[in-house]
């Protein structure tokens, strides 16, 4: 008897989902998290770039287009965190004993900061 | 008698002791750590860009406030910090990437070294698009 089908079969993860949150993740915040931060971090607060104005960058920012494409960059960032620090704590602190507490601490924080963003993106501006 | 049969069983496999500090032994796993802990940076970056978008929502004001926030020398450190890891994280990530995407044309893979050219490509597009955005539109 194999029990592989119907209700004595195998219990279903949402590791895989995870795992290609991560990897969706991972791509959008190495494409666009390098220049973005450059801009913003270095460039224009020690001036080598005169900053936008707030009217352009308003009209940007509040573009629907634009606050759908931060929400995906946040929340898909946000998953990757979660998941790459929480193996970072277990694996290069040695904690797995206490993987299940890191998992609640590092996702829930992942979706606590993704509401965060779309309520941000979307009610707040 | 157990067996792995058994509800009850359970393995014990003999795990060695690791250092919790391992990988301050060699340099290519404290690479490997500081790859890892570059995901701390990419989530500092989400709480930064949504107190931009914040700033830039509410009042001219307060994007100025916003900019003088980020030329305090705290902020330029931190960010500094946090862009070495950003490039870090692109430059790792772009360069697994290949390793683990099979695309096969004709029905051969098509070698990973192929495969590079094109994503690093696409993060030039990609972050000159977002310059123009910003700074040139």
């Amino acid at each position: 008897m194999s029990g592989r089908s119907g209700r004595s079969g195998p219990k279903r993860s949402a590791e895989p989902f995870i795992w290609l949150g991560f990897s969706a993740g991972g791509v959008v915040a190495a494409l666009a998290i390098p220049a973005l931060l450059f801009l913003f971090g270095l460039a224009f607060p020690l001036g080598w770039i005169d900053p936008p104005d707030h009217a352009h960058l308003d009209a940007v920012v509040t573009h629907a287009v634009t606050r759908l494409a931060l929400l995906g960059l946040c929340v898909l960032s946000l998953i990757h965190f979660a998941h790459r620090f929480r193996f970072t704590l277990i694996d290069g602190l040695q904690l797995r004993r206490y993987d299940q507490l890191i998992a609640a601490g590092t996702y829930g924080t992942a979706l606590v900061g993704s509401v965060l963003a779309g309520y941000v993106l979307f009610f707040a501006i | 008698m157990s067996t792995s049969t058994d509800p009850g069983f359970q393995a014990r496999l003999y795990r060695p002791p690791v250092p919790r500090f391992w990988w301050a032994r060699r340099r290519s796993y404290l690479l490997f750590i500081l790859r890892e802990l570059s995901s701390l940076f990419v989530a500092w970056f989400v709480a930064y860009l949504l107190v931009l978008a914040y700033a830039v929502g509410q009042s001219e004001s307060a994007y100025q406030r916003f900019l003088d926030w980020s030329a305090n020398p705290f902020m330029i450190a931190l960010n500094a910090v946090a862009l070495g890891f950003a490039v870090l994280h692109a430059v790792t990530f772009f360069q697994a990437a290949p390793q683990a995407t099979v695309v096969r044309l004709r029905g051969r893979r098509v070698p990973p070294t192929l495969l590079a050219g094109p994503i690093f490509a696409a993060w030039v597009v990609v972050s000159g698009f977002l310059i123009w955005l910003v700074v040139l539109a």
